[in-house]
């Protein structure tokens, strides 16, 4: 189980500091599939970045089955079983796919390992001798991203907009693999998305916006509060459009 | 004959495990000390000269010449004049590597001087590498300097690397390639240490549909200095393309100097040149898998110089 308890996030920015995250609360339970939801620019992505430990927290706790892991580091947090894949992944100059998953592993690979490229849509023959360079698509190097972590054995996972980029027929397949994954482990998985596809695989929706919790509930309760929303995300009133057909 | 220290150089520079397959000559202390030829792949010693004459029947298929060069006492300059003759329509490897353990105070230096001619549709593979180790304070210094030939049709691919320990170099590579012949470089160099290297590599494309690539990799660490100056020349109708890139860390200084001179109006010629740290995103995602800040330094370094 991964407690979140009274965390806040500031980032430094041009204009000085900046709070993205205010007094965060959350319990998130094994075998459960969550998905971060809300606008643009709300703070989903940097809770995830804090539960990973990209963002050093401002304050409050992070509890992986109990024990503080706020100022662990990165590599100490992944070793317990927390993974992140990233919205923009990076590329390697010289890096192969083949290294890469070896490296998500921690062991030499073995074709088990290749399954996860299939489970992403890729051919690992094709694939695995290739550099995770300028060379790829960004929807292929988004797929090797998320076998990095599909080829763990995560206690947390966090695939940040994984549909982003990937093509149809893949997307059907990764819905179908997290569907999977959510069926035989025990990780909790959490999917931060705006699709309506990924959100219909939800244990629960948790909804983020202005650096807090907005809603948590399943589907069928926090859905119509979204969509209720969804006309027009400007945060100050107006009149709807109102420019757009002045003479 | 070859003591451990020559065996674990050989190991480095050349992958030799043993004695090599083929042809080969080693040359240690500035004088060969082993040497070996096939009915396909001669090699004679240099009259008027330091060196050796290596030549490569024509239609020599699979075949691989060892040249190494091992120095291991301080104090000696090795000059030495090597030139390989591909014969027509050949396809063979050539290995030269150049490892120096200098045990003591004073500088140790190879200076090669290389001359190839790649003939009539022949396929050359070469293979440099440069390699420095010992305790003492003396430097080890490897000037190589090595002209190509690569006539019509012909490919040559040349793989220059400079692994470590080597204290000051300046390498100079020209390269002339002829009508439909195709040249293919990779240099990868490490400096650390206050260690000062310089390349120099010009190409000229002189013959029609010619073409190049020429692809630079490098890390320079703690105050160490690196200085490129790829050129590539067209003087025909034809192709180039020099990429260099470099990876700076701690005080390390470097410059990296392309350029791309169109003598004839249908040269295509593209220079990419950059240098920067390493991304602080790649050094991220490598610590989220459970590597490291160390482990994921040294394996972004391995991958950009494998």
């Amino acid at each position: 189980m991964l407690e979140i308890k009274n965390l806040s996030v500031s980032l430094e920015g041009k204009n000085g500091t900046v709070e993205i995250l205010r007094n965060i609360d959350l319990k998130l339970e094994d075998h459960l599939l969550y998905v971060f939801t809300g606008p643009n620019g709300g703070g989903k992505s940097t809770l995830a970045k804090a539960i990973m430990g990209i963002y050093k927290t401002t304050s409050g706790e992070i509890l992986l089955n109990g024990q503080d892991i706020s100022s662990l580091s990165i590599t100490e947090r992944a070793l317990l079983g927390i993974g992140y894949a990233f919205q923009q992944p990076p590329r390697f100059k010289g890096l192969t796919v083949g290294k890469m998953m070896e490296i998500a592993t921690g062991k030499n690979r073995t074709c088990e390992d290749c399954n996860f490229l299939y489970n992403v849509g890729l051919c690992p023959q094709d694939y695995i001798g290739r550099e995770v360079d300028s060379s790829l698509s960004g929807g292929e190097v988004k797929r090797i991203e998320i076998a990095t972590l599909l080829v763990r054995n995560l206690k947390v996972a966090i695939y940040d907009e994984p549909e982003a980029g990937i093509d149809l027929w893949s997307f059907n397949r990764l819905i179908e693999t997290f569907n999977n994954l959510h069926e035989q482990y025990d990780t909790t998985i959490i999917l931060i998305s705006h699709q309506e596809r990924i959100i219909n695989l939800a244990d629960e929706i948790i909804l983020i916006a202005d650096g807090t919790i907005k809603e948590k509930g399943k589907k069928d309760e926090v859905w119509p509060l979204i969509m209720q929303n969804a006309t027009c995300s400007c945060r100050t009133s107006c009149d709807e459009r109102v420019g757009e057909n002045a003479q | 004959m070859l003591n451990s220290i020559d065996k674990h150089i050989l190991e480095i520079v050349a992958d030799l495990h043993g004695t090599p397959k083929g042809a080969y000559n080693i040359r240690k202390n500035g004088a060969g000390v082993d040497r070996s030829i096939t009915p396909n792949i001669e090699i004679r010693t240099k009259i008027d000269k330091p060196g050796i004459d290596v030549i490569v029947k024509p239609g020599t298929k699979g075949e691989t010449v060892h040249i190494p060069v091992i120095l291991t006492a301080e104090g000696l300059h090795d000059l030495v004049y090597n030139t390989f003759d591909i014969g027509e329509g050949a396809d063979v490897t050539v290995i030269a590597g150049c490892g120096i353990h200098n045990p003591g105070e004073k500088n140790a230096q190879h200076d090669g001087v290389h001359d190839f001619i790649v003939r009539k549709g022949a396929r050359m593979r070469y293979v440099e590498k440069h390699y420095g180790e010992g305790k003492g304070s003396g430097k080890r210094i490897l000037n190589p300097r090595t002209i190509v030939v690569v006539e019509e049709d012909g490919y040559a691919e040349m793989e220059l690397v400079q692994i470590s320990g080597v204290d000051n170099t300046l390498r100079v590579t020209e390269v002339r390639v002829k009508d439909n012949a195709h040249l293919f470089v990779t240099e990868r160099m490490l400096t650390d240490g206050d260690q000062f290297a310089e390349s120099r590599i010009t190409v000229e494309l002189a013959g029609l549909d010619a073409s190049t690539q020429v692809i630079s990799r490098s890390v320079a660490r703690d105050r160490s200095q690196q200085i490129f100056y790829p050129r590539v020349i067209g003087l025909n109708r034809c192709r180039g393309h020099v990429q260099c890139d470099a990876i700076i860390m701690d005080e390390a200084r470097i410059r990296s100097i392309p350029e791309i001179s169109a003598q004839h109006a249908d040269s295509q010629l593209v220079h990419e040149a950059a240098i920067g740290k390493i991304a602080g995103e790649q050094m991220i995602k490598l610590m989220t898998l459970g590597l490291s800040e160390k482990e994921a330094e040294d394996t972004i370094l391995e991958g950009f110089l494998k």
